[in-house]
């Protein structure tokens, strides 16, 4: 594909040339054309990291989109080989009918296996699971010039932990062997509560969390004062009645990149106080399709381009449990003096569960995410007086969302960087690592 | 899982990325399936695909279309393997340099064979087949390319154009003994064959989205179909323009 490729924030807009390969037994040798070409690369899934960390110094990526297939499945265990570029969508297309559900899924259903591994994502059950890479059984990683290695839990297992959240660094991991976890419905049942400030958030995660699989609020980020942190808690259960139906419902989409950020000042405070007000004051159950619960923006498909051609950045950060309240607090009054933020920003716990990677992003404690257009203003003014509000609470920022880190920062948050630099393969570099390594 | 709605499936260039596209859904039926291609291991990486989505019996079969010898022996072994066929896609391809056919017979010939010599044959042998069965639905990849020759990649257009003209006979031979003809022109995809053109990304189609639309055009027999749809409004308008006008132009 001679399209030009881009992460999902569209900044920093450094255009990427992909180099497709369909097969995997054509890998070995597209990975040394590409290298001997061009020096390095970087393999790119479906473009779903936001900032820099899915983009290569050479600007010239490895596209593992087209590997999309299923290798072996085995429906009586859960157990699903599938090559690296698949997407969840894909893979809970072909699970739900057989009752089988991913264990862990981020925010979007289009991001890849190879992604989901690569950042170790993690979900609205964080508390409960993990990340995606506790779930991940085996995977294959292919570094130049190395026959291909399979990975696993004592099997290489320092390449095991340093590609799970590795950033794509340590090798291209080009298939995987999931588990996946039982489900007797496709359905969530849901409760939803709005909280008038963030105390009210936290009692709530203190009660609810331990009942449920999933939870998650979204939170008003432009409301101050006595309201600071005022949102919606959502809590959610796969429904133990119902029907295994895959989600086929209708996508939008964002035709055109306009030329300024449709997300202002005024937009913002009107859909905040309206999403704010909408939710109820009391308890209420509901029932979701899992699209809708699990994937609200994928419904609008292109939906980064809202933030016009300059792009935006997502700010995610995790704050320890310990200062989580007060930090969050001093985060949240900062973005609302700032008067900006995202439609939505999301508040969430991250549970004690221990992830095998080197440099994955959840620590027990309270992550914030929040999307901002792309402003010098934000680079100058508006992040580093976050960060110095995540810093002082022995907090860190999340890769794949960012696109401003230093490399002081980074290196302070994440002390083993230096075990994933010595397993790096020479030939793979992003733009991200050229930069927190400088 | 509708079982009724579990076909016997013949494809011809099973490893192309459309085909794999349109195998999908089918196997997601409970399909069985009898693949041809001309490299082994890539068809037992999309047979082990389909099988982990549902397909029932799949048979790997070997064959460069262009032995038009081992046509006959490569339906046997599919009859053998299916008992009869309920859907034919015939998905093998390549595109030509044009620059270097123009310049090179042997080389033009070859892109002609590839893209139009072999798929004729296959017809004439598959055709008879659908005679005796008198059921079951062929389709076959042509192209937009074949609805106007354009400078910039006639000898393709011209060798789908063969086809799709052929296809046109056979509808109208096969459907009087119940048998339907489906000639399918894709337009931009993203597909390996595709890789390093630079093709425009608002037109540029991704082979899932063409898929279900072929797989929903064979069942509603549709006899011609454009994929995406929006490539018959172009195609109009681009049969529209004069001659004289036409043979100006750089498309």
């Amino acid at each position: 594909m001679s399209t030009p490729l881009y992460s999902w924030g569209r900044f920093p807009r450094s255009p990427q040339r992909g180099h497709s390969c369909g097969w995997l037994d054509e890998l070995p040798a597209h990975l040394d054309r590409v290298i001997d070409d061009h020096g390095s690369s970087l393999p790119y899934g479906n473009g779903r990291s936001y900032g820099d960390s899915c983009l290569a110094a050479s600007d010239q990526v490895l596209h593992m989109r087209s590997l999309d297939r299923l290798i072996e499945a085995d429906w009586t265990n859960g157990v699903l080989k599938v090559e690296a570029g698949i997407t969840l969508a894909e893979v809970l297309s072909v699970a739900i009918p057989q009752g089988w559900f991913l264990p862990v899924t981020p925010g979007t259903q289009f991001a890849t296996v190879g992604g989901a591994i690569a950042n170790d994502v993690h979900g609205k059950n964080h508390h409960v699971r993990g990340t995606f890479g506790r779930h991940v059984l085996s995977f294959g990683l292919l570094r130049r010039g190395q026959p291909e290695m399979i990975c696993a839990p004592g099997v290489n297992a320092a390449l095991f932990s340093a590609s799970i959240g590795g950033l794509g660094l340590t090798g291209v991991i080009h298939w995987a062997q999931l588990q996946l976890m039982p489900i007797r419905a496709s359905q969530i049942d849901t409760t939803t509560v709005r909280f008038n400030n963030l105390a009210e958030f936290f009692a709530l995660s203190d009660e609810l969390d331990g009942q449920h699989e999933y939870s998650v609020a979204w939170v008003d980020c432009l409301a101050k004062g006595a309201e600071t942190g005022r949102g919606v808690f959502i809590v959610g259960d796969h429904a133990q009645y119902g029907s295994l139906e895959v989600g086929r419902r209708a996508k939008l989409s964002m035709p055109l990149t306009p030329p300024v950020s449709l997300i202002n000042k005024l937009s913002l405070s009107a859909f905040n106080n309206l999403y704010w007000r909408v939710h109820p004051s009391q308890r209420k159950t509901g029932r979701s399709a899992y699209e809708p619960f699990f994937y609200p923006l994928d419904r609008i498909l292109h939906w980064n381009r809202i933030y016009g051609r300059r792009g935006f950045q997502q700010y995610q950060c995790v704050i320890p449990t310990a200062n989580a309240e007060a930090a969050m607090g001093e985060l949240l009054r900062a973005i609302a003096d700032a008067g900006q933020g995202s439609f939505l920003a999301v508040l969430k716990r991250c549970g004690d569960v221990l992830s095998p990677g080197l440099l994955s992003f959840p620590m027990p404690g309270t992550s914030l995410a929040l999307d901002f257009p792309q402003s010098e203003h934000l680079q100058d003014v508006v992040f580093p007086r976050l960060d110095d509000i995540v810093h002082a609470a022995g907090g860190r920022l999340y890769p794949a969302k960012d696109a401003h880190m230093s490399g002081a920062d980074f290196r302070r948050a994440y002390p083993a960087w230096e075990r994933l630099e010595a397993l790096r393969d020479p030939s793979l570099m992003s733009r991200f690592w050229s930069r927190v390594l400088l | 899982m509708n079982t009724t709605a579990m076909k016997r499936v013949l494809i011809i260039g099973a490893t192309s990325a459309i085909a794999t596209a349109c195998a999908r859904l089918w196997a997601s039926e409970g399909s069985d399936f009898f693949l041809v291609a001309r490299n082994v291991d890539k068809l037992q990486q999309t047979a082990a695909d389909l099988k982990a989505r549902g397909a029932k019996n799949v048979t790997l079969h070997e064959m460069d279309a262009n032995d038009i010898d081992a046509h006959p022996l490569m339906l046997g072994r599919c009859l053998t393997a299916l008992g009869q066929i309920d859907i034919a896609l015939i998905a093998h391809g390549t595109l030509p340099d044009q620059k270097a056919c123009e310049r090179d017979v042997n080389l033009a010939l070859r892109e002609f064979a590839n893209n139009c010599t072999s798929v004729i044959a296959l017809l004439t042998v598959l055709a008879m087949q659908f005679e005796t069965q008198r059921c079951g639905s062929l389709a076959i990849i042509s192209s937009v390319a074949a609805d106007r020759g354009r400078p910039s990649n006639y000898l393709y257009g011209s060798a789908k154009a063969a086809v799709s003209t052929y296809c046109e006979g056979l509808q109208a031979r096969l459907f009087k003994v119940g048998v339907h003809v489906t000639t399918i022109k894709p337009g931009f995809v993203d597909t390996p064959m595709t890789q390093g053109l630079s093709l425009p990304a608002a037109l540029l189609a991704q082979p899932a989205q063409v898929a279900q639309r072929i797989v929903k055009g064979i069942a509603n027999k549709v006899p011609t179909l454009y994929a995406p749809g929006f490539w018959a409004v172009i195609m109009l308008v681009i049969r529209s323009i004069p001659q004289p006008v036409f043979k100006r132009l750089n498309l």
